[in-house]
């Protein structure tokens, strides 16, 4: 066990995590996901937001088994290697508002970080300007960062916290196998409490045990590799520090690979699936993810990662990316592959404000 | 005698500790910088830092929560 995991935090932890979800996304779409959406940690909390129904679009509510395995695979791994850390505290509220404009720019642009290099694997080229957008977005919050930007210390905590995501998760899968249903309305549509997709992306699943079970393993190798889609690039700008990025690379190669041989690579800017040609708003709406995501201190993925492994203050990041999933779908702010919604562009903007307020107010004495 | 300092990076989030870490082996060029920090990623992200900069790292561990992380060149 303990080479395991001495394996998983040297530098081949990082290749091994992007091996692991390069190979495994593709096949999740061979088995069922919607194209080029293996695994989009945004995507898929849209979809349980959905299901939940916290959103009103009938055609994104599915309660999505990957992240339940991530929290679930991430929380395993955090036990085994005594890593399970209750903490909490390190401003709640701004990290809740972080992940709500995380979502809004993700579905501007449709997808996160994860889902934009899937979706450049498989030869979306309108994932070009969103990755753009994600690098401008990174630079933005490093910028923050440098002048002094923090959201302060957390501090630990009690268990009780730390136990609120797992717990959570598990609710979610015992309503998916379950599937309870309260009855329907005079049009024959269920009035609750979840609601799943009879047509459009959230009606496009693998089988619920593949996808619990890719979940669970790209949680556990996660949590010990620190895979992080945001930090790859974030490092090498602030450290030099090649660690992350070089799991980024082996993602994009093997799901580069993987497309291939499952005859999915399919390059060019029109009839992409979930996607929009808007070079514009594909930037846009990453630049607006890509600064909430540095502010917060990683990637999507990673935020479900840690919430697994004790941390409230990440929980609470996922916690808002299902509010800020309800808002978009609701205020008209997210993409469709017509393009983008009628508010989106000006969410952007607005989201960009706060996030600048944010950055540069937001302080904590840090030295010793 | 060389430079000393310590810096606490206990509870903040990436990528600060590592960049703090970072501006102060800069700042001191030489000589010796402990670092406390109370969380294993951390731990290892600035071990990576200090590594990279040329320096060498002892790990020593004072608590269930708290790493102490000498940096020397």
């Amino acid at each position: 066990m303990h080479a395991v995991s001495k394996f998983l935090t040297s530098r081949w932890g990082p290749i091994l995590t992007g091996i692991v979800v390069g190979v495994f996304a593709p096949l999740l779409v061979y088995f069922g996901n919607p194209g080029n959406m293996g695994i989009c940690v945004a995507c898929f909390n849209r979809d349980i937001a959905g299901a939940l129904g916290f959103h009103r679009a009938a055609t994104v509510q599915y309660i999505r088994p990957e992240i339940i395995g991530f929290v679930l695979g991430a929380l395993v791994a955090a036990l085994l290697f005594r890593e399970f850390k209750p903490r909490g505290g390190s401003s709640p509220l701004i990290r809740f508002l972080l992940g709500m404009f995380a979502m809004i720019g993700a579905l501007v642009f449709l997808g996160c970080p994860w889902r934009a290099y899937l979706r450049l694997s498989g030869g979306d080229w309108n994932a070009i300007p969103g990755i753009l957008g994600l690098f401008a977005g990174i630079g933005l919050g490093i910028v923050f960062l440098k002048r002094g930007f923090s959201l302060g210390r957390s501090r630990p905590t009690s268990p009780v916290a730390a136990w609120v995501m797992p717990i959570f998760v598990i609710i979610l899968l015992a309503l998916l196998l379950i599937a309870p249903l309260f009855g329907r309305d005079a049009d024959g549509n269920p009035v609750g409490p979840i609601f799943f997709s009879q047509t459009g992306p959230g009606s496009m699943h693998a089988p619920i045990l593949i996808s619990l079970a890719a979940g669970l393993l790209i949680g556990f190798l996660a949590q010990r590799s620190r895979f992080c889609t945001v930090g790859a690039l974030r490092d090498v700008v602030l450290l030099r520090d090649m660690h992350l990025l070089n799991g980024v690379i082996a993602l994009l190669v093997a799901a580069f690979l993987t497309n291939l041989a499952l005859g999915q690579f399919k390059p060019g800017f029109e009839g992409q699936p979930v996607a929009h040609t808007n070079l514009l708003w594909n930037f846009g709406g990453m630049v607006l993810a890509g600064l909430a995501f540095t502010l917060a201190g990683g990637c999507p993925g990673r935020q479900v990662f840690l919430s697994g492994e004790g941390d409230a203050d990440a929980a609470i990041f996922v916690f808002g990316m299902l509010a800020g999933a309800g808002i978009a779908h609701t205020f008209s702010l997210a993409s469709s592959p017509a393009g983008p919604g009628a508010y989106g562009p000006a969410a952007v903007v607005i989201g960009l404000v706060v996030l600048s307020i944010i950055g540069l107010t937001m302080r904590e004495t840090r030295s010793a | 005698m060389s430079a000393m300092k310590t810096l606490d990076v206990r509870g903040l989030s990436c990528p600060e500790p590592a960049m703090l870490t970072r501006e102060a082996l800069i700042e001191l060029g030489k000589g010796t910088l402990v670092v406390l920090t109370d969380s294993a990623t951390s731990r290892n992200n600035i071990e990576r830092t200090g590594k990279l900069a040329g320096w060498s790292v002892e790990i020593t561990q004072d608590d269930e929560q708290t790493y102490r992380i000498k940096l020397t060149k």
